[in-house]
């Protein structure tokens, strides 16, 4: 009995995991107590946890990925505070390893992931003037299978130990022998369910795109996020599979002691690495493609004119996503592959500078063409360009391989991808939330407090991230808790601490800036606060469930549609209002995402039985669904017709 | 639902559908990925023994052939049922599809003898790299094909109920694609794995 329990406790518990643990269990109790005291169990459950609206599942996504900011920003700035002063006390090393093996993951999967997928939800049905996703139900199924995923791993720090192997799980350092706790099981099994839901938005998304678009929008009329999302849900369904397996094993290997990774009985633990960046690699283009969407829509929007060079735009992209298959082995030079393949990839990794290229000049010609309006987001995409081409500039530095024997595994490596990371992600998810905000939520964030963000943040950035580019050249290790005196590296990484606590002040900046704006702006902003171009300006705020009234006809507009309705008064909705029909909201894929977590859960655990009930609980939800017969409903023509009037009394484009 | 058009085949006839089989077939990309890790997986650990048997120690042709002549023939049979759909015939669609799970269930019979056969020759899951790969690789194609006999009994209990309609139509179509793509994995199985294997 007290066997069972002890499994899952913390083994290598330490004062700062207790006060997150005591912290997690009242603010869980705060929010049940919030949410029953005010009745709003109902109302979530209505109107949220079932909801099939691509905007209300994109809003969910984006409260996701805000809370994972803040959870791997923590973890970030432990790590910065460990290495402040040389021989520090403050994180023990097994504490370390824990440390930036779940910022890792949680940044780039449980951050940046729902990030770019919520603007998925929220823009490209409206971008391409569509009343919904292909699939909604199974847009909410995903999103709620990657939500329990991101749950699973989430508690793995107060339930039986965090991964402690890197956020790229390398075997043999990834199996029992080597990560004795079950936190190596825990990331196996968040990602695999995670990674799952990301796949039925992909396939979901793709089928959208190519199929639903609003009449007379050609593939070369799509908005320029439109096709990110495109190419970013292509690069989903094509690379995530590879993870699928990859992690089957890896669980397989540490659950059944099956030998695909193992040391001896002809493991192969290179067969982890090849597969983890082959599907990694694609998925750094997964999160910077649409990245670039956003950057391309704001940059035209606040240069007051159209994107430059829209063709070479989107051949860019295609080019990007192919090329971004064909450069994995570059993540491990090192490790033993002779100087051909070696040379191969390091060709094939600069070659995807000169398609990057062409988008950085054409966003610079866009620029230089244009009549520039300094907003938030337009800071954000200027800020970008320089501090990206940087980060560019040293990842061809690393790409050279005889070279990267000197500075792999060091802070030079953390430098660079940060520094596209930060810049490229990080900045137009921001420059895309400050874009779109009103659009959600009916009113505008402070635009000073917004600047001063963006300056506060790049400030950080650059102090932050800098110095890590010389220690990593002077040969500081990656992964490493700490560091001697003599190795000199105290004063850079006591500024690095410096510029990650400027970069967190940033980040409660935003936070008070939404605190300040839901206060203090003004709520009569119209529909078109920017002066913006895509279609997605072109209905209501807030947008109607419906997003359209009437399907939008862009036959005689360009890829700006609304833009060209605005300025040449080409007519975008032809027809009269006619019935919509609406799918009905569901609580069976929250269920079943339940099972999902709970099998998932034992698994962690090897508890198999109750993982079998669960599979069990699985099927049934699937069986249920495929007996059930539901027609959605229809809104009739006459509610949509009073539901327009009152929009236009209210004042507001349409 | 959305409008009806009379001027294609059932399972093409509305939007939804339309919709679901794109969809399909794009899943069926993921799915190419994922047995395509799953071979490139096993070439790569196939000659990695250790100390346990290689494949062709352990391979036997016998039940391999069985196996590869049951699902073909499934193929044709769900091929069969997919034209009696088209035909309007409900009763010709149930029985083909019928008769395609009852040889999806041969065929899973005869992999289960296989496996039991592989772990009674000493190589079970555990015993090498080689063997992880092969009977992971086997395994999700079987699985794959279990998980078919479930989904096919369904959509049976559904055109038994409602007939054959739009909706039970695409759900037939895309069934049909799961098993032929099934089949295509198979082929690659038997040529790759299985004839590589004996060589
Ligand atoms: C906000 C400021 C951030 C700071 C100060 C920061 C700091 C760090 C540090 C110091 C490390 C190195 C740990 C080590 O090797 O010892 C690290 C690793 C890493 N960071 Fe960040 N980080 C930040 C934001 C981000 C963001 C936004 C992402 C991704 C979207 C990210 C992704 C990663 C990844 C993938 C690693 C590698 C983890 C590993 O070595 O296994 N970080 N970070
Ligand atoms: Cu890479």
């Amino acid at each position: 009995m007290s066997e069972f329990f002890a499994q899952f406790a913390v083994p290598h518990p330490s004062t700062l995991i207790y006060i997150a643990m005591a912290s997690i269990v009242l603010g869980s109790i705060a929010l049940v107590a919030i949410v029953t005291y005010f009745k709003l169990w109902g109302y979530l459950w209505r109107e949220w946890i079932t909801t099939v609206d691509h905007k209300k599942i994109g809003i969910m996504y984006l409260i996701t990925a805000l809370v994972m900011l803040f959870r791997g920003g923590v973890d970030a700035v432990m790590m910065r505070l460990q290495l402040a002063v040389p021989e520090n006390g403050f994180l023990d090393a097994q504490h370390y390893n824990e440390v930036f093996t779940t910022h890792g993951v949680v940044m780039i999967l449980f951050m940046a992931m729902p990030f770019i997928t919520f603007f998925f939800n929220f823009l490209v049905p409206l971008q391409i003037g569509a009343r919904d996703v292909a699939f909604p139900r199974l847009n909410n199924l995903a999103f709620w299978l990657f939500f329990m995923g991101m749950g699973l791993f989430n508690i793995s720090f107060i339930v039986g130990g965090s991964p402690d192997a890197g956020w790229t799980s390398y075997f043999p350092l990834a199996d029992n022998e080597f990560s004795t706790s079950v936190g190596t099981n825990y990331y196996m099994l968040a990602l695999q369910i995670a990674g799952l839901g990301t796949l039925m938005t992909g396939i979901n998304f793709i089928t959208t795109i190519f199929k639903m678009r609003a009449p007379g929008m050609t593939l070369f009329k799509m908005p320029m996020f439109t096709w990110s999302a495109l190419i970013a849900n292509l690069i989903i369904v094509f690379a995530f599979p590879v993870l699928t397996v990859a992690l089957a094993m890896g669980t397989m290997d540490r659950l059944w002691d099956t030998k695909f990774f193992a040391i001896g009985d002809g493991g192969m633990d290179m067969l982890w690495a090849n597969l983890f960046w082959v599907w990694g690699h694609p998925e750094v283009y997964i999160l910077i493609l649409p990245a670039f969407g956003i950057f391309s829509e704001v940059i035209s929007t606040f240069a007051r004119r159209n994107l430059y060079g829209y063709t070479s735009m989107v051949w860019s992209l295609i080019v990007i996503s192919v090329f971004s298959f064909a450069v994995w082995t570059h993540h491990f030079f090192t490790m033993g592959q002779g100087a051909f393949t070696n040379s191969i990839f390091s060709i094939t990794t600069m070659a995807i500078a000169i398609p990057t290229g062409v988008k950085i000049f054409n966003w610079l010609f866009t620029l230089y063409k244009g009549k520039i309006v300094i907003t938030t987001p337009m800071l954000y995409a200027m800020h970008f360009i320089p501090l990206f081409t940087l980060g560019g500039v040293t990842g061809v530095m690393l790409a050279m391989s005889a070279a990267d024997y000197q500075y792999h595994n060091t802070m030079f490596l953390v430098a660079h991808f940060h520094n596209v990371i930060i810049p490229g992600v990080v900045y137009a998810m921001l420059a895309g939330l400050t874009f779109y905000w009103p659009k959600m939520f009916g009113f505008m964030l402070n635009e000073r407090l917004g600047k001063a963000t963006v300056w506060v943040m790049s400030f950080g950035f650059v102090l932050s991230f800098i110095p890590m580019y010389i220690t990593g050249l002077d040969g500081q290790a990656r992964r490493m808790y700490t560091y001697s005196e003599a190795s000199g590296f105290s004063t850079l990484n006591m500024v690095s601490f410096v510029g990650a606590g400027i970069m967190s002040i940033s980040f409660l900046m935003l936070v008070w800036n939404i605190w300040y704006s839901f206060k203090n702006s003004p709520r009569d902003i119209g529909s078109d606060p920017w002066d913006a171009r895509g279609l997605e300006w072109a209905t209501h705020t807030p947008i109607p469930h419906y997003n359209f009234a009437i399907t939008p006809d862009v036959t005689d507009s360009t890829s700006e549609a609304f833009w060209d309705a605005k300025k040449n008064g080409t007519k975008l909705f032809k027809g009269e209002i006619q019935d919509i029909h609406m799918p009905n909201n569901s609580g069976q894929t929250f269920i079943l995402s339940i099972f999902f977590f709970i099998g998932g859960f034992a698994l962690v655990f090897s508890m198999f039985t109750l993982a079998i009930i669960s599979l069990i609980g699985i099927l049934a939800c699937m069986g249920y669904r495929s007996l059930e017969d539901d027609h959605g409903y229809h809104i009739h023509k006459e509610e949509v017709e009073l539901i327009e009037k009152k929009y236009d009394k209210e004042g507001g484009a349409k | 639902m959305g409008k009806v058009n009379n001027n294609v085949p059932l399972e093409y006839s509305t939007e939804e559908n339309n919709l679901k089989i794109f969809g399909f077939w794009t899943f069926l990309g993921a799915e190419i990925m994922l047995f395509g890790t799953l071979f490139a997986s096993y070439f790569v650990l196939s000659g990695r023994t250790g100390d346990g048997p290689t494949a062709a120690e352990i391979f036997e042709i016998g039940p391999v052939l069985a196996e590869t002549f049951i699902l073909l023939t499934s193929s044709f049979t769900i091929g069969l049922a997919i034209h009696a759909m088209r035909l309007g015939s409900k009763k010709a669609t149930l029985s083909f599809m019928g008769v395609t799970l009852l040889l999806g269930a041969a065929f899973i019979s005869v992999e289960i003898y296989e496996f039991v056969h592989y772990v009674h020759v000493g190589a079970g899951i555990t015993t090498s790299a080689f063997t992880s790969a092969l009977l992971t690789t086997l395994g999700t194609h079987g699985l794959h094909v279990t998980f078919g006999l479930f989904w096919g009994i369904f959509i049976m209990i559904q055109i038994a109920k409602r007939g054959l309609n739009s909706v039970t139509a695409g759900k037939t179509f895309v069934f049909s694609l799961y098993w032929h793509f099934l089949d295509v994995v198979w082929i690659f199985i038997f040529s790759f794995i299985y004839l590589k294997g004996m060589m």
